[in-house]
């Protein structure tokens, strides 16, 4: 794993349909100055630049490295642009957190960002080639098969979905950056809204943000303030034309979870991991990763989102911040995910804040739940 | 049978314009106004009244001399949306009533900003006068056309052309669905079909040579019932399926069709329904969709 | 730093045409290639450079993915970018210590669409892109800007064309003819030729390395810099990125017996060659370059594996490679490397 790396500051923008006042480069330096700011540091003190996010289509702005290397104080050093689908934030983070653990740079910006109303995310995300031979219509309709199946594998209730839904939206009223803020959410409400894709319903899905999120990340040597140590990193990719492969709980992502568990001495996520940052854009990705990330056996995952241990005050929180549910700019989705871990450990959530969290995870998937990348810090030194 | 109702057009019209002095406040504003700048006056208590006034409104108290050139860009405070404008309205097609707050001043402003619709104005909105050519000011508050938003968005129409082929997996298997059959492809090392036909196995990354005729027949695995409208689809709700066709190992994804959507079984047997053969082509339109065999559903 | 080599290097034969393949056809015979050649099936990291607006829709990379035979699932990354950053992401994770191998690949099809307006793209969405500024525009005005003589110009473009005919990987091209300008300064022969193609390199650290490779081009020096994008903000006549990320590759450290220079314009060349200090005995781009085969996304890493070559097959001891990104040579990285 290299050289020890840490989380010195963590930036994020309001999450919310349309950022209106701001451009691009607007967006993308609010997170970052909120990073340098948290870390006590200015562009002068950063080596290099690592940004990320989905498909260029979403801003009709390809390989905006170029036209925001100024905007983030990267004349004169290097700048990387990473894209991995969904997961491209979480693997924003690793490209950052490797150029530190190889020993390379001491101080590394990593930023994240969708500006998603710009266009439009269905149009961006499933515009395909003529002669394409499947019938996929949007997120929601590529992974509510694979729902249903898990559904029909583990028999788990129709409800569970709903409980996630409402969880997460309820912790999204304790954090000031999320979109969603639905006061008063329950079941009732979630169960009220549509089937968009059966088994989804309207509000078991994630919304479509505007938003930046931006870390800086520190060799140990320089490492300020409240740090949060690196204390694993993975990715994992599988092919996804594959016979036989499970869409349910995909190898990669168990393999990922094991990498990082490994790295970060963790037998027993469940007892040993005190908070989770993980990738849930449809609500019942949260049984079905619970289960592929080890949290509860195959089967099992349903039980512990019904029994409340994935709530804000049950025994592993899952998604204090909301989650994926509550804001989604898609590009920085996963370095929310990232970012909020790492707040956990520094004990800079805010209200949120989960007592006494000291191991975080952070994840985040992508492309037919087949790119993985994960994280786990913690407030002590590895 | 009643007569017509006698009628008559009437105005109260004084011929030219009625003709009135300003006074130094209102003058001076209006003198401004017609070189494109807008001012306010500074009370006695600092306020700046835009557009000015000659005394506190408040309190009667005469403001002071000083002139403060404000704006020229404003803030919406709130609005009032014409729909169809009247002929003594600054706009000829809808348009907002405002109350605006320009830069540097403490009260707001009454015009018009001319908006793209009602959904366009929010509080907040930032605006900018839109000034009537030079020669045409005469020293008026309609001076200024119309307030307009400012630019916080721009239009960036892109539109990149391509010219794309099918590729050569692609192209075979379009091949057979042309000739009403499926082609897979078998790995020989993995010993898996591949549906539809491709020339690497994406599980060993070798060449795949062989291949294989599937039949028309398979088994839903897993599908969702969209509610949402797409073009591929006749009606709403439809279902997409993933459909294992007997003989292969990965999936395809089809519509079902000939089922009512919430009749459709994980596990159903189902054939594939083909457009007649004098309208096929080469292209997945050959398939209509998958329906139902009426066989018992194969456990999972 | 960890030693870290270049042991093998594959590339399709370059097309200026469709061939009717998808990128997943285009690379997997490169892919195949490389593993063949180094006896490794499977790589302690991957990594990949491609273009979703080349490839006219979102996710180009995720269908290269099942060329590669990526099953047990594979530690792999992307970026968006040619394909010689995905190399030095991968160089990057080398130097961790507990991974030895990686594989790297790039591919592009500029067949597709019209690249000089895709290239538009990726400029200022607000005061340049706006303006239509096209691939070919903004390199004429580096060019105007540079005041490169005509006669060098087509110096450089007639041997790297010839250069390009004795490679059987780049197209076969006439030597340069015709007095009519594309956009002035630049004639038609100054630009690269729209290509397609694909690219794979593996990288291997220390003991691996001299294990799989009789005489492995080992990275001594791999640096990339970034300058400001506006055009009106830079000094067109010159590539400060370049310089800097040529200093810190160490390119002046040594004897530089072939320089592979990703010039996709005549008059890049020069201002690279200045930019890296070149002494004068150094042979520039024996492949040919980027104005003999330029598969976008892939072109930089080409770059790397050609000058990679020259020492793998024992014709020179230290080499540089260069790569760019964005317009007028905004984003430059250089590797350094030695028998």
């Amino acid at each position: 794993m290299g050289n020890r790396c840490a989380v010195i500051g963590v930036g994020q923008t309001r999450y919310q349909t349309k950022r209106r006042d701001v451009s691009i480069a607007g967006l993308v330096r609010e997170a970052a100055l909120r990073a340098l700011e948290d870390a006590g540091l200015t562009f002068k003190d950063i080596d290099a630049v690592v940004i990320g996010k989905a498909p260029d289509l979403f801003e009709g702005v390809m390989m905006p490295e170029a036209y925001l290397a100024d905007a983030l104080g990267a004349a004169g050093k290097p700048m990387t642009r990473v894209h991995t689908a969904g997961s491209v934030g979480g693997s924003t983070a690793l490209v950052g957190a490797s150029l530190i653990q190889g020993g390379v740079h001491d101080r590394v910006l990593v930023v994240a960002f969708e500006k998603q109303s710009e266009s439009n995310a269905t149009w961006a995300l499933s515009t395909h080639l003529p002669f394409n031979a499947s019938l996929v219509v949007g997120a929601g309709g590529y992974f509510a098969p694979h729902i249903r199946e898990y559904m029909r594998r583990s028999g788990a209730p129709d409800h569970i979905g709903t409980l996630v839904a409402v969880k997460d939206r309820q912790n999204a009223l304790k954090n000031p950056y999320a979109h969603l803020k639905i006061p008063g959410i329950n079941r009732q409400m979630v169960e009220s809204t549509p089937m968009l894709w059966e088994p989804i319903r309207y509000l078991e899905t994630c919304p479509s943000s505007d938003g930046a999120c931006a870390m800086v990340l520190a060799s140990e040597d320089k490492v300020t303030g409240t740090p949060a140590w690196v204390h694993g990193t993975a990715m994992r990719s599988e092919p996804m034309a594959r016979a036989d492969r499970d869409t349910v709980s995909p190898q990669a992502g168990k393999d990922c979870a094991a990498d990082v568990y490994r790295q970060a001495g963790i037998t027993d996520p469940r007892r040993e991991i005190d908070v989770a940052e993980v990738y849930v854009p449809f609500s019942w990705y949260e049984p079905m990763w619970l289960e592929n990330l080890g949290f509860a056996a195959e089967g099992e995952g349903w039980k512990l989102t019904e029994a409340g241990c994935t709530a804000f005050d049950g025994d592993i929180p899952w998604n204090a911040s909301g989650g994926v549910l509550s804001s989604n700019p898609i590009g920085a989705s996963g370095l929310i995910r990232f970012a909020e871990a790492a707040l956990q450990v520094r004990g800079m959530a805010g209200e949120h804040q989960v007592d006494g969290a000291r191991t975080a995870l952070g994840h985040a998937y992508g492309g037919g739940a087949q790119f993985f990348a994960m994280w786990i810090v913690g407030a002590q030194k590895p | 049978m009643p007569s017509e109702p006698l009628v008559a057009e009437h105005a109260l019209e004084f011929p030219g314009g009625y003709t009135r002095t300003t006074g130094p406040v209102i003058g001076r504003f209006l003198t401004e106004l017609r070189d494109g700048r807008v001012v306010g006056v500074r009370t006695a208590e600092g306020r700046v009244l835009v557009p000015p006034l000659e005394y506190e409104p408040e309190t009667g108290e005469p403001v002071t001399g000083d002139f403060v050139e404000v704006g020229p860009a404003g803030t919406v405070m709130s609005w009032a949306w014409v729909d169809a404008p009247r002929k003594g309205h600054p706009l000829d097609r809808p348009f907002a009533w405002a109350l605006i707050k320009l830069d540097g001043a403490d009260t707001a402003l009454v015009h018009a900003v001319g908006a793209d619709g009602a959904k366009a104005m929010h509080p907040g909105l930032r605006v900018r006068p839109r000034w009537k050519p030079e020669a045409d000011r005469i020293g008026h508050i309609t001076d200024i056309s119309c307030f307009v938003p400012e630019v916080t968005a721009m239009v960036a129409p892109i539109r990149m052309e391509y010219r794309v082929r099918p590729g050569r997996s692609l192209a075979r298997f379009l091949e057979g669905v042309r000739d009403g059959v499926f082609l897979g492809g078998r790995c020989t090392r993995c010993v898996k079909v591949y549906m539809p036909f491709r020339t690497s196995c994406p599980e060993c990354g070798s060449a795949i040579s062989e291949e294989v005729e599937l039949p028309d027949t398979g088994t839903v695995t897993t599908f969702a019932i969209n509610n949402l409208p797409d073009p591929r689809a006749p009606e709403v709700p439809f279902v997409s399926a993933y459909i294992l066709l007997d003989g292969a190992d990965v999936p395809m994804i089809a519509l079902m069709g000939d089922v009512p959507a919430h009749e459709v079984r994980q596990g159903m047997r189902v054939r594939a329904v083909w457009a007649p053969p004098e309208e096929r082509t080469m292209s997945m339109a050959n398939i209509r969709w998958f329906a139902p065999t009426g066989e018992p559903d194969v456990e999972l | 730093m960890r030693e870290v080599a270049v042991i093998a290097f594959a590339q399709t034969q370059h097309t200026d045409h469709d061939e009717g393949l998808t990128d997943f056809e285009l690379i997997h015979p490169v892919i195949q290639e490389v593993k063949e050649r180094t006896g490794l099936s499977r790589f302690g990291f991957t990594c990949s450079g491609s273009c979703d607006y080349l490839a006219g829709a979102p996710f180009s990379f995720v269908s290269a993915l099942d060329s590669i035979g990526a099953w047990p699932p594979i530690s792999e990354s992307h970026v968006e970018m040619d394909a010689a950053w995905a190399l030095y992401e991968a160089w990057v994770r080398l130097q961790h210590g507990d991974v030895d191998s990686a594989l790297v690949y790039g591919f592009g099809k500029s067949s597709m669409g019209d690249l000089r307006e895709i290239m538009t793209l990726q400029l200022d969405p607000y005061y340049l892109a706006p303006l239509g500024l096209d691939q070919v525009s903004f390199a004429a005005l580096q060019a105007s800007a540079y005041g490169a003589g005509r006669a060098e110009l087509d110096e450089i473009v007639r041997r790297s064309r010839a250069d390009g005919r004795n490679n059987p990987h780049a197209l076969d091209l006439g030597d340069p003819a015709g007095e009519e300008f594309e956009v002035a300064p630049l004639r038609p022969y100054d630009v690269a030729p729209i290509t397609d193609g694909a690219a794979a390199i593996v990288l291997a650290a220390g003991d691996l390395a001299r294990e799989l490779a009789e005489r492995p081009a080992w990275i001594t020096g791999i640096a990339h810099r970034i300058e400001p994008h506006y055009l009106g903000m830079r000094d067109l006549t010159r590539s400060p990125s370049a310089e800097a990320a040529g200093r810190a590759a160490g390119v002046g450290k040594g004897p530089v017996d072939v320089a592979e220079l990703h010039a996709q314009f005549s008059h890049e060349e020069l201002i690279l060659r200045q930019a890296l200090e070149l002494p004068a005995e150094t042979v520039v781009n024996p492949s040919g370059g980027a104005l003999a085969a330029n598969p976008v996304m892939a072109t930089g890493l080409i770059r790397i594996g050609e000058a990679a070559s020259r020492i793998l097959d024992g014709g020179a001891g230290r080499t540089v490679a260069h790569a760019t990104s964005g317009p007028c040579l905004q984003h430059n990285l250089v590797t350094v490397l030695e028998a």
